[in-house]
């Protein structure tokens, strides 16, 4: 009985109009339809932070919105945010050894960069943005260190990779 | 997990979605933000044959703060509560308690009215209403009625909402003095154990550190927001100062009956909610402990 539906939104600067059922959820239209897996899927009911994007500017998780809900949303998601070479604080989590596995990195990231556009001090991005965010690798350590670095950068240089 | 398939209606205005609602309320949930529903959705904990969205219904988004009353609109967020200034100036705090709630990914997309419709008892905003002595404003095809906090909640997740009722706004009386909400969850971000908002007006006319009027509220005590009706009595009339705000944390502790759970004893949910009533109401009241190490 559900009926499928056509939506629109706007992934990276490119408009997209995806037909969907409404219990799909928007980070599966992401990587299903869309192709953008860097957006990753962790535990689907909003504690692990994997899938965060920044959607109409504002750092959201994608598995807790359905894709109808995300009607004329603009999006980002991690594979806009760098061009050739790493957004300042992609490179500061490789230069810091801020990952291990990776899988909970693209949200962090995505967050990180909504909460320095957001004018977050590096103390504020990790109390708040980087406490959405579980990592069962690193403890933390080195991901701390990577925002004081990275916050270093973005002062010095702006977001521009 | 993914969600059980539902169809998904999002009418354009109102009188669509309270129609849709009149139709099919008994099988229909209401999304707001989708931060408590979703994960629901996607554990197929429910699994409603409909999903009805009053995403595109104007008015629902707007903060209308006037000089006693103070009307939230359902589909506003924790977030955009944080970022209202004149609203930070009237109600502190309700902008702590939208504070305390998940994490920013999720003040991002949470509602008011979602957050209080769901009526989780350990949620910060039910309880905030209930010390406010708020009001809602549930709207259906047949009319519309306010109902007052007190007679909202009825139980864990329970409320008197009716399946073709939409809560459209919430109206908050601007508090008399200061208000405040501190809570203690076992990491930021968690579901706080137990949580306590409170007004404190000693400023007033009975004299001076005299409390005109106080209100207590706790979250996590009980199947739905709890008042702290004895303690209140115990503060009113009389000067505010460490030992009367300890008289009444002690009638907090003592007057709540939590149950125990994988989360905590009821005992320790009892001893916490004296503890943070005393701790808040210290701070409201521009007292010092020297014992206090607390930052609160």
């Amino acid at each position: 009985m559900t009926r499928r539906r056509s939506i629109d939104l706007f992934v990276n600067g490119t408009h997209q109009s995806v037909e969907v059922d409404p219990r799909t959820l928007l980070s599966d239209v992401l990587r299903h339809d869309l192709g953008l897996t860097g957006t990753h899927v962790g535990c689907e009911q909003g504690a692990c932070g994997a899938c965060t994007i920044i959607a109409d500017g504002r750092a959201i998780r994608s598995c807790l919105v359905l894709a109808p809900q995300a009607e004329g949303m603009t999006i980002e998601t991690i594979e806009s945010l760098h061009g050739e070479s790493l957004h300042p604080v992609q490179q500061a989590l490789a230069d810091e050894h801020g990952l291990q596995c990776g899988f909970c990195t693209s949200g962090i990231v995505v967050s990180l960069v909504a909460a320095s556009r957001a004018g977050a001090s590096a103390d504020e991005a990790i109390d708040t943005a980087l406490g959405g965010h579980l990592c069962r690798c690193t403890g933390y350590v080195n991901i701390r260190a990577a925002v004081h670095s990275a916050w270093i950068r973005l002062a010095e240089h702006g977001d521009e990779p | 997990m993914k969600p059980a398939p539902f169809d998904y209606l999002d009418p354009p205005d109102l009188d669509g979605v309270l129609a849709a609602l009149a139709e099919h309320g008994d099988d229909a949930l209401v999304i707001g933000g989708g931060q408590s529903l979703v994960p629901l959705l996607n554990l197929r904990l429910a699994r409603p044959e409909i999903v009805v969205d009053p995403r595109r219904v104007a008015g629902l988004d707007t903060i209308t703060v006037g000089p006693d009353r103070v009307d939230i609109g359902a589909r506003v967020t924790a977030s955009e509560l944080l970022e209202h200034a004149a609203l930070a100036t009237a109600m502190p705090g309700l902008l702590e308690a939208a504070a305390d709630i998940g994490h920013v990914q999720i003040r991002n997309r949470t509602t008011v009215g979602g957050s209080i419709a769901h009526a989780d008892p350990a949620a910060e905003l039910p309880a905030a209403l209930v010390a406010l002595d708020g009001t809602v404003v549930l709207r259906s095809a047949s009319g519309e009625r306010v109902v007052a906090a007190a007679d909202f909640f009825e139980g864990a997740f329970l409320t008197t909402r009716r399946p073709d009722e939409l809560l459209t706004a919430v109206r908050l009386p601007v508090p008399a003095g200061r208000s405040g909400w501190l809570e203690q969850a076992r990491r930021p971000g968690d579901f706080a154990l137990v949580g306590v908002f409170a007004t404190l007006d000693a400023d007033g006319a009975g004299g001076p550190d005299v409390v005109a009027s106080v209100t207590i509220a706790l979250s996590g005590v009980g199947s739905r927001p709890v008042r702290a009706t004895e303690a209140e009595g115990l503060l009113i009339g009389r000067p505010i100062s460490t030992a009367t705000i300890d008289a009444a944390a002690a009638a907090v502790s003592g007057g709540v009956d939590p149950t125990d759970d994988v989360h905590a004893t009821g005992r320790h949910r009892a001893a916490l909610a004296g503890a943070l009533t005393a701790r808040l109401l210290t701070r409201l009241a521009g007292l010092t402990r020297q014992t206090d190490g607390s930052r609160a």
